[in-house]
């Protein structure tokens, strides 16, 4: 039924463009001059019929099943709804729902029936109706379009007002996704900060997310305080730094400077292969080779070593960022003016020293911004760590230590059951939310040097 | 500039005079070698990385069958109770004649002798029979996956010197075992379910297929909407957008977006898409809106660069013949533009392939045993694939996984290959 309010809407949207196109044509013919070529005539009637009506049917889409949710919840009998928690209340939903879609398991009560079968009513309504609301809409612009066709009217002008706004549209979608982060973030990190205060979440040492799932149950309170989480997280971002900074500039210098030409043309592809593996694969990665490698060598010379050990999760982070990083250091030594190189190099300098003394220190304001965003990668790194790091938040920085980081605890919180009521799911949306803020933070800052940095010299 | 000395110029640059400079000539040897060093890391890990991909993988290509002459008992099989039976009855006296010492009477023993076969074997049974019920009450030939402890034996990945007790296949098993081989029951052909297979608690059955649709409709979601959307954008920052507030707002929230981590738009997608739309858990259209949303910055900034690149020229011939600024855009900036466009897309496409950390928290790692059929359907991604089997306990699944793994890369060269192809091909250099 969708697909057929669909069908009808393009179908108008093309016979709105024929029509229009073949009456201009029809009046050209008569020997009247247009204003606009009968081909702006056919795409102003066709786009005047499918935005506004497409606008409205997704609209309907979006809210049809939310509004029919909540009707049919209310339409239940309070005896049976009243003192359910929110998490019984979409199990209950999810049960009507899977009747009403034909799936019987048992022998569902009689108002659980009817609520199915009111669904069904519902559903089958809603979706006739956008059926005929297509129909007559379509249908009505049609006939509002096809009535403007005359010598005078500018259809060019009309289309391409209609062509701009949907180009606005697509721009203002990257806003509008900025801004669906930052409220379904928000929304829930305040849900979470109404159950767990502020400062418990900020200053507490233990990260505990264990809740009891009945009141009865024997189980650990839940503690909430990220420190743990975060110092985790660094912990696994300097060890990842200190495999990467040193790997990735030192091989952008020699790239930069002494690379003869095939070395330098099957270096790049080389990084850029490295920049395109998929992180599960790292991940795999860690856990299949690099983490037993760590812990053999570590056992050889007596050191304890944890099974998932940050050196682990965090060397082949390295890795990942040794491409990151190079490519950086290179663009912003090669910003850096020839007049610097050829200066040095005429006042006696080796080129070691003319890079090590001259180009490498004025590209230095780039490659920090290069670093700050290799750490925002880092920190924001999740399947490396997901499968390599480990899940209990320790409160060490030992890098041969087991360590988690807010990545894996968002991840390992939300995955399976999720309802949007207690607070072990919503903290992941306040380490989300966490995550978000200094990433962007350090995001912009680098990004700010990066670019003044460039203009500095251009 | 007048000649101020008379006699040979001083060779400053003769390294055997000055120990001065020989020293400075060693370090800038040291700084190259350094470089080497570094560039040297670099390629070893990666070799690593693919080695010991290829190494724990490429057994997994193939699958260990075993053939078995099955009289299908009128007894046990009937075609009134069709498509029940007891299939795996019939299975297990089969092998049990095959086999010279073996008890079939003590039912122990004979379930030890069927878990040679894989617990697929007897519905594959069943559904040949179903398929032509004739077959009851005669001998057919059939060959049917080993299960996943005598496939790692056959490939070699079991140590029989190891004790008993440590290891998951016992002495008198791979007696049995090696009879069937001696016999030539034993064989090891491609592993064609590997691919065609949808997931399997038992590795000796699980397949990609189920993933590889996943993420076709996924990536198809994403492409549909991050194309146009993204064209779109970039056309009018490029081409039309007023120096203002408001464009400047749109430019640094594109960059933004392109580095904010990826599990954050997971967490948009749950709670935006999932948690308010009430769009279904585990959808691959739910999955490809997500990437759609991530792949949008890659694909605006590549349109913009390939706009960039149209020369001036162009555009003021067109508009020199009375041409609208859109008809300048649309009928010869964006169609010289498109190769270039098309190379970033696929790029970013390739980048969404990838991507697993989003489709983890919209459920997308769900256990599901057949291939979507639409985009609303529940179903995994190839890398959530990846890392559901990387997780799994059992042995076989370690080479499934780096098997897996080998496929997505194939996929991401078959892409990166493409855009290459495409850019060498049809780019224009003005």
């Amino acid at each position: 039924m969708t697909a057929l309010a669909f069908a009808i809407l393009l179908l108008t949207a093309c016979a709105g463009y024929a029509f229009n196109r073949r009456a201009a044509m029809a009046l050209q013919t008569n020997g009247v001059r247009l204003h606009s070529i009968p081909w702006f005539h056919g795409l102003f009637s066709g786009l005047t019929i499918l935005i506004p009506v497409l606008v409205l049917v997704l609209a309907w889409l979006v809210f049809q099943s939310p509004l029919i949710d909540r009707a049919v919840m209310a339409g239940l009998p309070d005896a049976e709804t009243s003192g359910l928690a929110s998490g019984e209340r979409q199990l209950l939903l999810a049960e009507i729902k899977s009747i009403a879609g034909g799936r019987v398991f048992g022998q569902p009560e009689a108002w659980k029936l009817a609520a199915a079968e009111r669904m069904t009513f519902l559903q089958q309504a809603a979706t006739l109706g956008m059926v005929v609301f297509t129909l007559a809409g379509s249908g009505a612009l049609l006939l509002h379009a096809r009535r403007k066709v005359s010598p005078d009217f500018r259809a060019r002008q009309g289309a391409e007002r209609l062509v701009q706004g949907l180009m606005i549209f697509c721009s203002v979608v990257a806003i509008f996704t900025t801004i669906g982060i930052i409220a379904a973030l928000l929304f829930e990190t305040i849900k979470f900060f109404r159950m767990v205060p502020l400062t418990d979440f900020l200053f507490g040492v233990n990260w505990e997310p264990q809740i009891p799932i009945r009141e009865d149950q024997v189980a650990a309170e839940g503690a909430f305080g990220w420190i743990p989480v975060i110092l985790g997280t660094l912990v696994i971002t300097v060890v990842a730094l200190i495999v990467a900074i040193p790997v990735g500039l030192i091989s952008a210098i020699y790239l930069n400077e002494f690379a003869p030409r095939p070395v330098r043309q099957a270096a790049k592809p080389l990084l850029e292969i490295l920049a395109g593996v998929p992180t599960v694969v790292y991940g795999f990665f860690a856990i299949l080779v690099v983490a037993p490698a760590i812990r053999s060598a570590g056992q050889s010379i007596g050191l304890d070593v944890a099974p998932n050990t940050a050196l682990a999760a965090g060397g082949v982070m390295g890795i990942m960022l040794i491409p990151f990083i190079s490519s950086f250091a290179d663009d912003a030594m090669s910003a850096v003016p020839h007049a610097l190189r050829d200066g040095a190099l005429a006042l006696g300098a080796t080129r070691a020293e003319m890079m090590l003394g001259v180009v490498f220190p004025s590209a230095i304001p780039g490659i920090v911004g290069g670093v700050l965003l290799a750490v925002s990668r880092a920190i924001g790194e999740t399947m490396i760590v997901v499968m390599a790091a480990g899940l209990i938040a320790s409160l060490t920085l030992n890098p041969l230590d087991s360590v988690t980081t807010v990545t894996v605890q968002i991840v390992t919180l939300l995955i399976g059951d999720t309802s949007f009521d207690n607070p072990k799911t919503l903290a992941a949306f306040a380490l989300g939310m966490m995550l978000f803020l200094v990433t962007l933070a350090i995001n912009v800052f680098a990004l700010r040097i990066v670019r003044k940095y460039r203009e500095a010299y251009d | 500039m007048t000649e101020t000395s008379s006699g040979a110029p001083t060779r400053f640059a003769d390294g055997a005079r000055s120990p001065h400079l020989a020293r400075r000539r060693r370090k800038q040897k040291l700084l190259q070698a350094f470089g080497v060093a570094g560039l040297g890391v670099a390629t070893l890990m990666l070799s690593i990385l693919i080695g010991s991909l290829v190494v724990s993988g490429y057994k997994a290509f193939t699958q260990t069958h075993v053939t078995l002459d099955v009289f299908i008992d009128p007894q046990e099989v009937t075609a009134e109770r069709l498509p029940r039976g007891g299939f795996d009855d019939v299975l297990a006296r089969s092998l049990a004649e095959q086999l010279a010492d073996l008890d079939a009477s003590d039912r122990a023993t004979l379930r030890q002798a069927t878990s040679i076969l894989s617990n697929g074997a007897q519905f594959q049974l069943r559904d040949a029979v179903v398929a032509d019920p004739a077959l009851i009450g005669t001998s057919v030939t059939i060959t049917v996956p080993a299960s996943d402890p005598f496939d790692q034996l056959n490939k070699g990945l079991v140590d029989r010197d190891t004790p008993e007790g440590q290891r998951r296949v016992s002495d008198v098993q791979i007696a049995w075992f090696d009879q069937l081989a001696a016999q030539g029951a034993v064989s090891k052909p491609f592993n064609w379910a590997l691919f065609f297979n949808a997931d399997s608690r038992f590795p000796e059955q699980a397949g990609l297929w189920g993933a590889i649709v996943g993420s076709f409709w996924a990536l198809l979601t994403c492409f549909v909407i991050s194309f146009p959307l993204g064209i779109g954008a970039a056309i009018y920052l490029e081409e039309f957008a007023p120096k203002s507030r408001l464009s400047d707002f749109i430019e640094v929230n594109i960059n933004n977006l392109a580095a904010v981590p990826s599990v954050v738009f997971g967490l948009l997608a749950l709670a935006v898409f999932i948690g308010w739309f009430g769009m279904p858990r585990s959808a691959p259209v739910v999955g490809g809106l997500t990437l759609a949303l991530m792949t949008m910055p890659t694909i605006i900034i590549a349109t913009r660069a390939a706009l960039k690149a149209v020369p001036p020229s162009i555009r003021e011939a067109a508009l020199g013949v009375g041409a609208s600024r859109q008809q300048v855009v649309f009928d010869h900036v964006l169609p010289l533009a498109m190769p270039g466009i098309l190379t970033g897309t696929i790029i970013g496409l390739a980048q969404a392939l990838g991507e697993t950390a989003p489709l983890l928290l919209i459920g997308m790692n769900a256990f599901i045993t057949s291939a979507a059929s639409t985009p609303f359907d529940s179903a995994t991604a190839l890398p959530t694939q990846i890392f559901i089997w990387a997780d799994s306990p059992e042995r076989g699944f370690v080479s499934r996984t780096s098997a897996a793994i080998l496929v997505l890369l194939g996929f991401l060269v078959l892409m990166n290959g493409l855009a290459i192809f495409l850019r060498s091909r049809l780019e224009r250099r003005w």
